[in-house]
């Protein structure tokens, strides 16, 4: 069942809101021309979702990820997180809610290649200032928790590619954030891997974990609860993806988006 | 705080060694700057040293007359083939000077090459016949026995007193006190001091003190007289002296100056048409010598600056390629949370990190050379530890002077551009 996004609300639970688009524009000057890349868009993410973000190549989901993690500040519109809009905060505040509520998965796994994997999992707490005893006992829970076992002194590059992303995906949990947001996860691996990253999201999401990510991949949206289409750099549709209905729809729409980026 | 700066400077170590060999390189530059530093100073302030000890030898709050052979061309004018020639000062100028500054030791110095013999042990070198002040004047000592007293000069006493050098030379095993010893072919002098080794350079016609013998002036002019003569090369010269040198003890330092310009009207004036005296003042040559050492110190600051500069451009260059390698490390630590202070700081410590390390070494470095110029070239040196401290100092500062700018380029990328970076 496509619905209008106006209504969108109805089909989130009801939990509390932690990350809400309130009319979101971003628009790039390109010389004399405006590029709209979002152009109002609104949205809400409760507690407890998992929300894919996909549409078409330049639909906008790139511009809507650096948005939703902070790195980005909309044109107008308010983005609020945890409550608080941040649309207008500095660049020290941004890099606190940052590192206090926002979990970021890239598709490059992004891991410090100097850096254990331990030091990589304490990068974030150590930017709150929280590194000491306490961190290394959390990052092995984490690590744990991921299915990474005892690695903690190897470097990323010892390891395979669906273990540096499970070092990214703990690295992500490790401030206990409002929201994981994930960057095309699974994009560098294989379909076996890929497959135990998304049971690792399912396993999350579970236990509780809001999880956001932006995919081009259609098998890849499907395993979220939720898939908010862009068009144009606006919502052309939210499906509900665990309704017999929903999911059909969400299937075709898949099928004819096809190969969209 | 501690520990998170021990971290910082942990974590920039490791990210050094992802490029060990260009890190080594860069640090060296800071390296053979520092070290040169250390060493350059150490050199001057050796030179320094050496030179002030020259001077202060001489006394700061002296100042010597000394006369000298006037030029070959007014010799031949003044020089029959009879006469001696005759120059320099005069005896009763000594009195002239005393009465122009009454506050002021004179004291009379007369010398007379000579050798001297005691038993098979033979020595050329010089009397020194003085007054009994030329002790304090000269600020000596007696090692044994007695110096000169106003009696020895009263009774033109044949007593002497020897450098400790000379009597080294001639009572190498024997007591000396008491002894006589052969002067010329004539003459005998009983000793009747030994004075301290000064280990100076200051003394007599290129000789130093220590190797000298002193005799009561009275004595001197009884038994050697005025005139000397010397063959040189089959003719022979006569050459007639009064006092080879007339050294003025001023009470203070403070009343050098005024002195020495008393001096030069008194001396210079009456000697101006045979050019034979000279006044030499040591403090002025002292300061001549601070002045020249300041401006070799700034010559050589201006040297080090440029080895450090050039050291720290090494350190901004690898810096800047650092930051450019490293942008998407910079995006995902700005991701994570880190605040522009955090890049800024981090890429700070990796500078600082980069050019201490070479500090660190080149103080080892700089600390050891110096050791090895005394050795090789007999240089004295002298490492002041303010100039190791002043060294590495600037070593770190540079380090962080020119890792700056690309911190701040480091903190100032947009995350999101960072983050897509290859
Ligand atoms: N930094 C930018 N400057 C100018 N235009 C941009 C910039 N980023 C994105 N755009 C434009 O905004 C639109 C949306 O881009 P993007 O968010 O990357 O879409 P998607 O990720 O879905 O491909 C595109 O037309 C793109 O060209
Ligand atoms: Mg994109």
């Amino acid at each position: 069942m496509a619905v209008d996004p106006a209504s969108a609300a109805s089909l989130t639970r009801d939990t509390e809101v932690i990350a809400e688009f309130v009319d979101v524009h971003r628009h790039y000057r390109m010389g004399d021309n405006i590029v709209r890349a979002l152009n109002g868009v609104s949205m809400q993410v409760r507690r407890g979702d998992y929300l894919a973000i996909m549409g078409r190549s330049g639909s906008g989901k790139s511009t809507m990820l650096n948005l939703l993690g902070c790195l980005d500040r909309p044109t107008s519109g308010e983005y609020r997180v945890g409550g608080r809009d941040i649309s207008r905060l500095d660049d020290d505040a941004l890099s606190d809610v940052r590192g206090r509520e926002i979990g970021f998965i890239f598709q490059s796994f992004n891991l410090i290649p100097q850096l254990t994997v331990l030091e990589n999992l304490e990068v974030p707490l150590f930017y709150q200032g929280g590194v000491g005893p306490e961190s290394r006992k959390k990052a092995e829970y984490l690590a744990d928790r991921v299915g990474l076992g005892q690695r903690l002194e190897h470097k990323p590059l010892e390891l395979s590619g669906g273990q540096q992303q499970r070092v990214a995906i703990a690295r992500a949990l490790m401030n206990d954030p409002l929201f994981l947001l994930a960057d095309e996860a699974t994009g560098n691996l294989d379909s076996n891997t890929e497959q135990e990253i998304l049971a690792l999201f399912d396993d999350l999401q579970k236990d509780g974990v809001t999880i956001v990510i932006v995919t081009h991949n259609p098998a890849v949206a499907l395993r979220a609860e939720r898939t908010l289409w862009l068009k144009d750099g606006q919502v052309e549709r939210l499906d509900d993806n665990r309704s017999e209905a929903g999911r059909a729809a969400a299937e075709a729409a898949a099928r004819s988006h096809g190969g969209a980026q | 705080m501690i520990r998170d700066t021990w971290r910082i400077v942990r974590l920039g170590l490791k990210s050094l060694m992802l490029h060990k060999l260009r890190s080594s390189l860069t640090t060296a530059g800071i390296l053979f700057g520092v070290a040169s530093v250390i060493a350059m100073l150490a050199v001057g302030e050796g030179a320094k040293r050496e030179a002030l000890e020259q001077f202060r030898s001489m006394g700061v709050s002296n100042i010597i007359a000394r006369s000298k052979k006037p030029p070959e061309t007014q010799q031949s004018s003044t020089q029959s083939s009879f006469s001696a020639l005759a120059y320099g000062l005069l005896y009763h100028e000594a009195d002239l000077v005393q009465s122009a500054l009454p506050d002021a030791k004179v004291v009379r110095i007369r010398e007379i090459k000579r050798p001297m013999m005691r038993g098979e042990h033979f020595q050329a070198s010089i009397v020194v016949a003085t007054e009994p002040e030329f002790l304090g004047v000269a600020n000596m000592s007696v090692f044994e026995g007695r110096w000169l007293t106003d009696t020895d000069e009263m009774v033109l006493a044949n007593v002497c007193v020897l450098g400790a050098k000379l009597a080294q030379s001639l009572f190498p095993l024997e007591e000396v006190l008491g002894k006589t010893v052969l002067v010329g072919s004539d003459d005998r002098y009983e000793v009747v001091g030994v004075l301290r080794d000064q280990g100076r350079s200051a003394g007599a016609a290129g000789v130093t003190y220590d190797e000298c013998m002193f005799v009561p002036m009275s004595t001197a002019r009884r038994r050697i007289g005025e005139e000397i003569m010397t063959s040189t090369g089959g003719s022979f010269s006569r050459e007639r002296v009064e006092l080879n040198e007339i050294k003025v003890k001023l009470p203070d330092s403070d009343e050098v100056p005024m002195a020495a310009n008393i001096l030069r009207d008194l001396l210079l004036e009456a000697h101006k048409d045979q050019d034979d005296v000279a006044i030499t003042v040591p403090l002025e040559l002292l300061q001549k010598e601070e002045e020249s050492k300041r401006m070799f110190n700034i010559v050589l600051a201006v040297i080090a600056s440029i080895s450090l500069l050039v050291g720290g451009i090494g350190i901004m260059n690898v810096m800047l390629a650092t930051v450019t390698e490293r942008t998407r490390e910079i995006g995902i630590r700005r991701a994570l949370g880190a605040k522009k202070k955090h890049i800024i700081q981090q890429f700070l410590v990796e500078a600082g990190v980069l050019s201490a390390l070479g500090g660190v070494v080149g103080v080892g470095i700089g600390i050891a050379l110096p050791h090895l110029i005394t050795a090789w070239f007999g240089q004295k040196t002298i490492t002041l530890p303010q100039h190791v401290l002043l060294a590495f100092g600037i070593s770190a500062a540079v380090g962080v002077a020119f890792g700056i700018y690309p911190a701040w380029r480091a903190a100032n990328m947009d995350p999101v551009e960072a983050l897509r970076h290859e």
